[in-house]
């Protein structure tokens, strides 16, 4: 915006003439390259800089579209499982449908992190995975089969938790549960909201992966801007929310009363089929975990990943092996995990001090990653004028 | 010495570089407002937090709510007013009151240069930027001189030169020199810029860019003062400054500063500028010169002198405030702003509250998301004075919902320049027993490295 003194400069006597030009000159450069460098698409050279594309390429190519393809199958799965539920409500369908239920469930785990995209447009961990779920919503909706899941009052009032309240919690043994859909004087009204449900979480998949697959991918990689709206400045936000809110607080830290007086067992992550929370934990820290190497979604080996890229970073730092501690960090959290009881209504209830351990060690990896990678990765978090002056 | 010094304080001097300084002064504050409004920051930053971060003294200082928008509007009004030099008196002293009260009302967004522009402001309220080249002097030719009192130009270079050495001085540590941090941890993240991003990643050049960047400060004023390195030191602080612009998200400053580099050249090319901007306005500059008086300004009341001293005198004591301090200046923070330690380190922190029950027992953790914006959360979570305000925030908030025996307790990390993160306030202590003052901060955790230097 100031560039008018630039050209005033040129009425000044020859003496002055060389720096003026100088100045000019680069002046006018530089600003040309501020403002172009975010639409740069020069390629990395080879050696002497981390190739952010490559490691957005393994996480898209090897990690998140694998895993949403998996989950978008056992969504599909899911669906088919619950029309034959629906038609047919046996004791024998409504195993069958819980059994896959709970195996779509566990895949979810392996997606939730990635709120990003069509995702987080469509925020799609708030439609799938909010818990606990509003029964008083659900039990209301069903009975005037009037509802629009699409609307943000009702994420309470669908997802995993509402289906695990449709086929685990309606009563406490699978007879009268099957009574809400077979004898109960509205259970067209039940069959449709089950149904609604399975679908739904179907459909936002099969959106999800369609977008990863349809273009975004493509966007995705090759947006390997260094600022706040670059791939990996997002994601990484995005991955290290997911960490702290959903993981650490949302499955361990809010049911063991950590922001509470008091412990909160109705709010366990499966809390109707109530042996399956601890399953959920563990998956969900074992794909975050994975993730943080670059692991191949269904395969062994790793690739370029928030690991090799504090790696690269820290043979020009020289400082603490930070990658190692994380890594490290990962699996004490899981062990200590690994010792809580299955059901973690029962785990809060005989001793929390378990839940609260298990806490402390997920807790750990949020310093490490909030403070320490983020710190190394040099990531915004926000746009205004801030870092550093 | 005495009558040196009162000869110099009779010397008198062109009255164009003020008015350049003015009016380029004038133009950039009132972009930097417009754009601070179009980037949608007003509501970001002061109408949709809940809760804002005052100044120790200032606790009075708050957004109006939507009426923030009109302090903004008021301010970039002040800000042409004073580019145009009407009404210049009034004009600069909205300026620099609106000014301030905008800087006040929330210090997550600190920036020494938001500091450094208040502090012109208030210097110019002083000095007679209007006598020449003015809408002031054009009405009342009475008032149009075409000489001023030369302190009054030097006030503008001494207070330049103190953000310079003062920036320069505070480089000289060994994070700085000797581990070329946080340049080391800022320059490879910019890998996405043509040319410069594969460089940047080379540790030689992170050096280079340490080692320059301090020599650059501690010499440029003297490079600016001196006639023949005079232009070499301009296109200097033109490179300089521009290439902070592109590595760092540092707004405006680049260009403040390097207008106001521009007062330290001869009276001959300010007249040049001044020539420009009359050709384009269609100004008769030649009548401009001829209708102002050929006598010197003169102050009218004689506290003038006085206040400028004072201010400038604290100008250059308040930088070092930090000796009066035991403790590492980049781990307490205490003294640290206002300082002009511009870009010296890369702190990154996280603070988890913990509510208690002192006589019971029962506690809960915060979620800082209930009451912080993003931006404030990271600002608070490595700054002592953020974390204590924060804390007694929360206990009000507490004791208002009914809660009995609050006490505030939090547990804290923070990482410096690249050393892994550590404990960083003393999570036993019940931050509602602490009180802000210029007290040191018992409560702060030793910082168990070294950072020698100033």
């Amino acid at each position: 915006m100031i560039s008018p003194f630039g050209w005033i400069f040129l009425n000044f006597k020859p003496s002055k003439m060389k720096y003026l030009k100088l100045s000019a000159i680069v002046f006018s450069l530089t600003l040309i390259l501020a403002s172009c460098s975010n639409s740069s698409d020069n390629p990395e050279s080879a050696d002497d800089n981390f190739d952010r594309g490559a490691m957005l390429a393994n996480w898209a190519d090897n990690i998140i579209i694998p895993a949403y393809t998996s989950f978008n199958a056992k969504a599909a799965d899911l669906k088919t499982k619950t029309t034959e539920f629906s038609t047919n409500p046996t004791v024998e369908k409504l195993q069958e449908l819980r059994n896959t239920w709970e195996s779509a469930y566990v895949s979810f785990q392996h997606v939730s992190m990635f709120e990003i995209g069509k995702a987080e447009e469509l925020r799609f961990r708030n439609r799938v995975n909010i818990y606990p779920t509003d029964t008083a919503q659900i039990e209301g909706f069903i009975s005037t089969g009037e509802y629009n899941l699409d609307l943000p009052s009702t994420i309470d009032a669908q997802g995993f938790p509402a289906l695990d309240y449709m086929i685990n919690g309606l009563a406490t043994n699978d007879n009268e549960i099957i009574s809400f859909y077979t004898s109960h004087t509205n259970a067209e009204g039940y069959k449709n909201y089950v149904n609604t449900l399975a679908s739904t979480i179907s459909s936002l998949s099969a959106e999800v992966l369609t977008s990863w697959t349809a273009g975004y991918r493509d966007v995705f990689v090759s947006n390997t801007a260094s600022s706040a709206s670059g791939a990996v400045d997002k994601f990484t936000n995005a991955y290290i929310f997911y960490y702290e809110k959903s993981l650490r607080a949302g499955k361990i830290g809010i049911p063991a009363g950590v922001y509470s007086n008091g412990v909160l067992p109705e709010k366990v992550e499966a809390f109707y089929k109530e042996d399956i929370s601890k399953k959920l934990l563990l998956e969900s820290i074992t794909a975050t975990h994975n993730f943080f190497n670059g692991k191949k979604f269904d395969g062994n080996t790793n690739g370029p990943s928030f690991k090799t890229y504090l790696d690269y970073l820290n043979t020009i730092k020289n400082g603490e092996n930070l990658s190692a501690l994380i890594d490290g960090q990962f699996t004490v959290a899981h062990n200590k995990a690994n010792e809580l009881n299955p059901n973690f209504v029962e785990q809060i209830a005989t001793d929390n001090t378990k839940m609260l351990q298990t806490f402390d060690e997920l807790q750990r990896n949020v310093v490490l990653m909030k403070v320490d990678m983020v710190q190394a990765l040099n990531i915004s978090i926000n746009y205004v004028d801030a870092d550093g002056d | 010495m005495f009558p040196t010094f009162s000869k110099y304080l009779n010397k008198s001097t062109s009255a164009a570089p003020l008015a350049v300084f003015r009016v380029f002064f004038g133009l950039m504050m009132l972009v930097s407002i417009i754009r601070f409004m179009l980037n949608g920051w007003v509501y970001k930053l002061y109408i949709e937090p809940k809760f804002f971060f005052s100044y120790y003294g200032f606790e009075w200082v708050q957004p109006l709510g939507d009426y923030t928008y009109l302090i903004f509007i008021i301010c970039g009004i002040a800000s042409l007013f004073v580019a145009l030099g009407y009404k210049y008196r009034l004009a600069i002293i909205v300026f620099f009151l609106s000014f301030t009260y905008i800087e006040l009302m929330d210090k997550t967004t600190y920036l020494n240069h938001y500091y450094f522009i208040s502090c012109v402001g208030f210097l110019m309220v002083f000095l007679p930027a209007n006598a020449y080249f003015s809408l002031d002097a054009y009405k009342n030719p009475s008032k149009a001189f075409l000489r001023i009192p030369k302190w009054t130009v030097d006030s503008i270079k001494f207070l330049l030169g103190l953000v310079y050495i003062h920036a320069g001085l505070a480089k000289l540590n060994s994070d700085w020199l000797f581990k070329a941090m946080p340049l080391k941890i800022w320059l490879p993240s910019k890998y996405d810029l043509p040319i410069l991003g594969d460089l940047l990643q080379q540790e030689w050049v992170h050096f280079a860019f340490s080692w320059s960047g301090a020599i650059y400060d501690l010499i440029i004023p003297f490079l600016l003062l001196y006639k023949p390195t005079r232009w070499f030191a301009f296109a200097l602080v033109v490179i300089f400054h521009v290439l902070t612009r592109v590595l760092f998200p540092i707004g405006m400053f680049p260009f403040i500063m390097i207008v106001s580099a521009l007062i330290f050249f001869d009276v001959g090319v300010h007249h040049r500028i001044l020539g420009f901007i009359s050709r384009l306005f269609r100004i008769n500059y030649s009548k401009v010169i001829s209708m102002a008086n050929e006598k010197s300004f003169r102050f009218k009341r004689n506290f003038t002198l006085p206040i400028v001293a004072i201010f400038l005198a604290v100008q250059l004591l308040l930088p070092w405030r930090y000796l009066l301090y035991p403790n590492e200046l980049f781990w307490t923070e205490e003294g640290f702003r206002f300082s002009w330690r511009v870009m010296l380190m890369e702190k990154a922190g996280y603070a988890q509250f913990t509510i208690k029950n002192t006589e019971k027992g029962e506690q809960f953790v915060v979620d800082n998301d209930d009451f912080l914006t993003s931006f404030q959360e990271k600002q608070m979570s490595f700054q002592p004075d953020f974390i204590l305000e924060y804390a007694h925030y929360l206990g009000n908030h507490f004791k208002k919902q009914g809660h009995e025996n609050v006490g505030v307790f939090v547990e804290s990390y923070v990482a410096l320049n690249g050393r892994l993160s550590q404990p960083f306030i003393a999570p036993k202590v019940d931050l509602l027993k602490k009180n802000e003052s210029f007290c040191r901060k018992d409560w702060i955790l030793p910082f168990n490295d070294e950072i020698k230097g100033l």
